[in-house]
Formats: C-alpha cells, structure tokens, sequence
C-alpha cells in the first residue's frame, strides 16, 4: 500500500444518500477473481446509458469533463452500504479516488477503504452539504486533503478539521501491510491460542471431524 | 464492572492488552465463499503466506453456482466459472475444507453454518460477506468483512478491529400470528432507518425476540446489515442450546457440558451499559412489504405507497427517484400491485420453516398466470428434508420452480435474472436499483407473502388465506 501524502484534487459531489455497493460496482461488473480490472464498471447502472453498453449518460456527474480528473468523492449518509463486495472500494481506487467525504459510512465499507489507502473522512451532513453545492456550481473546483494535519480546505479559505483512530491514521499514512505487522506477533498469539484451547476446549475440539 | 454479551466475548478473545485504539481480537471460525473468498485466498498465494489454520476455516459454492436441476461447474454468469475454479484451487492448495457443489452440505454460507453447527455461542465467526451478522442469532460474534480483511484473518487467526459501540434494541410483545421475524426486522427499519444502527453491535432482546425460534432469529439478525450495524447478536437460551445439540461440529461428551456452561452465562449483566437503547413494541407489527429501493421505504402490507410528507425526514432525500424508479404513484394500495414474479429464496428466508410455511398457503392452489414464481432451497440439506417432506411437490403443483441451493436471483451477476420494469415480490434482503436484475422492481417481504402474492397475481396479505 503507498502511504497517504496530502494532496489538492478535483473533488466530484454525489448528494445521494445510502449509495449502496451494487450501485458503486453492479455485481454483473465483478468478472475476473482479481482486485483490477473494475474501474471501467464504477457506478455503470448511473454512468453509462444502458446496461452492458459504455455509451456515457451526461447527466451523471462523473461524465462532467471538468471532473474528469476527480480524485475526491463527496457523498451521502450511509455511502457503501450493502453487500460487502471489497470489488466497490476497488473500482473506485482503480478509477482514481483517494479519498471519501461523507457524514457516514457503512462500518464494512469503511473498513474496506482503509484496507486499500482509500481516506473515508467524517464530517457531519451541516459541513458536508454546503461543501457539495459549491463543488456542484462550480464543476473542477478543488478540495485539499491533509491527513496529517486532519484538515480539509477548499479554495476560498474554508477549512474543516476531521476525526480519525490513531491506530487507521498511521497504518495510511506509513502504508504498512497490516498481515506483515501481525505476523511479528505470531508468538503472542500461537500462547494465547494455546491458553484458550486448555479453557474453550469445545471451541476446538471438533474442528477437524 | 458490569458488562454486554458482546463486552464478554470480545474481551474473552482480544490478544493482550490493547496496543492503541484498535484491539487484536482471536477469529474461532472463517467462512469464505467463491464470490469473494477465492480472491483473497488467490492473493495470499501470491504473497506466499500460508493459512495459519485451515482446520478453522469453511469453504463453500453459494454466490453465483448455477440453481437449475442437474447443474455442473458451468453457471450462467460468464466467467463465473473463474470465480468457482478459483475457489476450489484455492482451498485444495491450503488445505481448506470445501463444501463444493456437488457436497450434501452444500449450500448458502450463513444456512450451512448453523445447520451444521460450524457457529457456536460464544464464538468468533467472520466471513468477507455482510449478511454474516445472521449467525449472531445463535448468540456468536459474527461480522462480515471485505477480502483484505479475510486474507489478514486466514494468514493470522486475528483481525484488528474497533471496539464497536454497544446498542440494546428491546422488542416487548409478542408477534402476531401471520406475523414472522421477516415483518419484524423490516418494521425495524421502517421505524429507525437504514443508518439506525450506524457501526454499533445491537443485541436483540425482549420477550418478542425470545419466544422467535433460532430459524426466525437467524432471519432477524440477517438484516442487521442493512441497519448499518456491526452486528447483531440475541443472548443464548435453552431455545440455542437445543438447536445446536447433535450437529456435525457441535461439542460432545464433557465438552458439551462445559460448553453449555459458557454459553448460559453469556448474557448482558443486569447494570451492563449500552451507548444506545432502543425500544419497540411487536404486538401492531403487521405484514410489511417495501415500496421503494432501499429497506427502510416500507409500510404495512394493508397500506399504501407514501406521499412526500409522509416519510420521515431522513428519507426525502432519494424519495422520488425512489418512486421514479419502481414507476409507482403516492397514495396507490399495496396490494393492488400486480407482480410479474416471486422468488423464495436467500439467506434470510430459505430454511425449512420458511419453506414450510409457504408451503402451507400453497397448498392446493396455483400460481396466478403470467407470474413466474420460483424457490431456491436455502442449502441442499435444507432441500432434502423439504423433500423428504414432500413440500417440493406442493411448490411445483402450484406452479413454482423448484431449483438447487444457492443465493440464486437475490442479486443479479450478469446470468439469470428478472427482466427490466419486471415487479418482482421477493423473500430477500435487498430491493436496491438493478440488485435482481437491470432494471427490475423488487420488493421485499416474507414467504409467506410472496407465497399469498404468487396466487393472487397482485401483492397479497397472507393474513386473508385460510390455511
């Protein structure tokens, strides 16, 4: 995983709540056992005119040419509910986000993201909506997110400080493979197994009939 | 202090003392599927990392596997054969026990789990699916994650996670009769919404949910997700411990004893403190069916589409592309909806009591014609004993496909699916846009409904049947 680096970035709004993970990839999108390959699939039931087909429907947001470049996603209450499907965050890291604004998140979804370097900010809906109308009349404008500092700023002076665990902040912003962290405590954990076996006997026993 | 079930167990399996803000918590059991576990078990090969302990973890064919009599490896989703071919390697290559498709056991994920007593009380149980909340019906920490998390889980037994927040959800009353857990966990999201119970673990509590048996529990909880929730758990009572004596992995001998044991004394203390209760009464909760294309746009059976003002400020948003989408009007009946097809099936409703009370209001009639009405067997077990029974003759005569198991038509990936505008009355969990398929309109309720809807051609309370 790279590490999380500040960065100023196009920001694209998506005022709709409970966008669900179907929505972010349809399942029908999923076709190879593979985390790549899925960007061109992103929000195709919205995106694209019909399905099956890549003809781009203009009035979805992410054919505007000034976002083109987007690489910061403000959306609704409850974004990535639904299934799952880690293949959501995927598509949308392929296609170019890093980060995600929302005043929720699906605690799967969430989670998803910080797996894959992808920042899901919190802000509460009374800071997230007017950033997404002035994002909205103003097509291409950009947001600067600094993890470090927790801030969000716009490009007219606005600036917002964003909550995050201690623990998720540093594994982005070192972009170390949690797997890898672990395993250095392969030892505390094959004793605790081992203490836990002799008093939950019966959570083991039966496991290899 | 006095502590929540949940405190119980996670502090029973948190490794050492907290390094920060997030706790390494012990995995007792992983279950993966070829949807979204072949990936991760593909990129662990990659990476050379081996499973630490295959023994613990569960493989199975459910997500895509073709349902139609006399199926193979081959499916109708192109390229679904990949996902089904993965898995298999996968689990052969780290010595994973698969329930593969031809396997009597085979089966959706969170059916085979309780049926053959994989999840116990008192355990950690993950799976990189979000209906894995389901299982906390049996009193079991069970959570779903995404494929990286999985891969973590397999290499390590652990996963590093946040302490959720603890919420109580208290159902007094007693259900009605007609009245199932299905109807119950939609009133649930009717009433708080699909954000209500945003990244907590909720115990379900209280008389209503006691007196539901573990079938109609696993049915409660399965929705838990679509709460928001990090899961769902109700305490273990007599009702758990005799569902789970005698199957496959369950505990036997001394263990059994000590088992039963720990899982009696798994209860929120009397003091315990929940960051969130909630509390509902059962008693007025009737039929429910969904309008709209998220859980929570749903009313009572007898009711009618909302108008504008008449859904709760958290639901504006999204109201008329709602309506838009299924091509209704505020103020039409429920019931006077025609439907084009009804499916049976899904993790939440396919267990042999779901089945069986379908079964019951088909009985002697037929599917209205031009309605195609299909059940999908939750687990090949699941569709033995339904036979054994001889319920699978009472679908057919009435004019139901009688399939294979699997998740089947809850979710459309890129095979079989119902057509575009098609309104589809549905035992599922998800009436998201395009979810059944592109385009089609679904809307959720229990088998019992979709049954009472399947004869009358339009939506129908199953209430008004006489069984």
């Amino acid at each position: 995983m790279e590490p999380f680096t500040t960065f100023t970035a196009v920001a694209a709004p998506l005022m709709r709540d409970n966008v669900d993970t179907d929505a972010i990839i349809p399942s029908r999108e999923i076709r190879q056992v593979s985390k790549s390959g899925l960007a061109d699939g992103l929000f195709a039931g919205w995106r694209y005119l019909s399905i099956g087909e890549r003809d781009p429907d203009p009035a979805f947001m992410l054919n505007d040419p000034a976002l083109k470049n987007a690489r910061i996603l403000v959306a609704g209450e409850n974004f990535g509910c639904g299934s799952s499907r880690e293949h959501a965050v995927w598509a949308l890291a392929e296609y170019g986000f890093q980060t995600i604004i929302a005043p929720s998140f699906n605690p799967i979804f969430r989670k998803n993201c910080l797996a894959n370097g992808v920042l899901p900010v919190v802000l509460t809906a009374s800071i997230v909506e007017p950033i997404a109308r002035g994002l909205a009349a103003a097509p291409g404008s950009l947001l600067t997110v600094n993890l470090v500092e927790q801030e969000l700023q716009d490009e007219v002076g606005g600036c917002w400080t964003f909550e995050i665990d201690g623990d998720e902040k540093r594994a982005l912003l070192s972009g170390l493979d949690p797997i890898d962290l672990t395993l250095t405590l392969s030892d505390t954990i094959a004793a605790f197994r081992y203490r836990d076996e002799r008093e939950r006997s019966w959570a083991y026993s039966t496991l290899s009939r | 202090m006095e502590r929540t079930i949940f405190d119980k167990i996670w502090d029973g399996h948190t490794i050492g003392p907290p390094a920060g803000e997030t706790d390494l918590v012990l995995v007792d059991r992983i279950l993966l599927h070829e949807r979204t576990g072949g990936v991760a078990l593909k990129s662990l090969l990659a990476r050379d990392i081996p499973v630490r302990d295959p023994n613990h973890v569960f493989a199975v064919m459910d997500h895509i596997v073709d349902t139609f009599p006399g199926r193979t490896s081959e499916t109708l989703m192109p390229t679904g054969k990949d996902f089904i071919i993965a898995t298999r390697e996968g689990a052969r290559a780290a010595g994973i026990r698969l329930f593969d498709l031809d396997s009597p056991d085979q089966g959706i994920v969170h059916v085979i789990s309780p049926e053959l007593g994989i999840v116990l009380p008192g355990t950690t149980l993950i799976c990189p699916d979000s209906h894995t909340c389901s299982q906390g019906a049996l009193g079991a920490l069970a959570w779903g994650i995404g494929s990286t998390e999985a891969e973590h889980a397999l290499a390590t037994s652990t996963l590093r996670v946040q302490r959720p927040k603890r919420m109580r959800l208290t159902i007094s009353g007693r259900l009605a009769l007609g009245v199932t857990a299905k109807d119950l966990a939609l009133a649930l999201l009717g009433r708080f919404g699909v954000g209500g119970a945003a990244g907590h673990i909720v115990e379900y509590a209280g008389s209503a949910v006691e007196a539901l048996d573990i079938e109609q529990r696993l049915t409660l909880c399965n929705m838990g997700t679509e709460f928001a929730a990090f899961s769902a758990i109700i305490a273990p009572d007599a009702t758990t411990v005799d569902y789970v004596k005698g199957r496959r992995y369950a505990p036997v001998g001394d263990d059994w004893d000590r088992a039963v044991n720990d899982w009696l004394a798994l209860r929120s203390d009397a003091d315990a403190i929940f960051d969130i209760e909630l509390a509902f009464d059962a008693s007025d909760v009737a039929p429910m069916v969904t309008w709209g294309t998220t859980p929570q746009q749903v009313v009572a059976i007898d009711g009618a589409v909302p108008a504008a003002d008449e859904v709760g400020k958290a639901m504006v948003e999204g109201y008329q592309r709602a309506l838009h989408y299924m091509g209704l009007e505020p103020g039409t009946a429920m019931e006077s909806l025609k439907i084009d097809a009804a499916f049976i099936g899904s993790c939440t409703n396919s267990r042999i009591s779901d089945l069986r009370r379908a079964a019951a209001i088909l009985d002697g009639r037929k599917v209205a014609p031009g309605v195609k009405a299909i059940c999908v067997p939750g687990s090949s077990n699941v569709k033995r004993q339904a036979e054994e029974e001889g319920l699978h003759r009472v679908f057919q005569r009435a004019g139901f496909e009688w399939r294979e198991s699997g998740c089947s038509m809850c979710f459309f990936a890129g095979g079989e699916s119902f057509g575009p505008q098609e309104r589809v009355v549905s035992s599922t969990n998800r009436n998201f846009e395009s979810r059944q398929g592109p385009g089609t309109r679904t809307h959720l309720a229990s088998p019992e409904t979709v049954a009472a809807s399947a004869i009358a051609g339009h939506i129908a309370d199953p209430r008004k049947l006489e069984i």
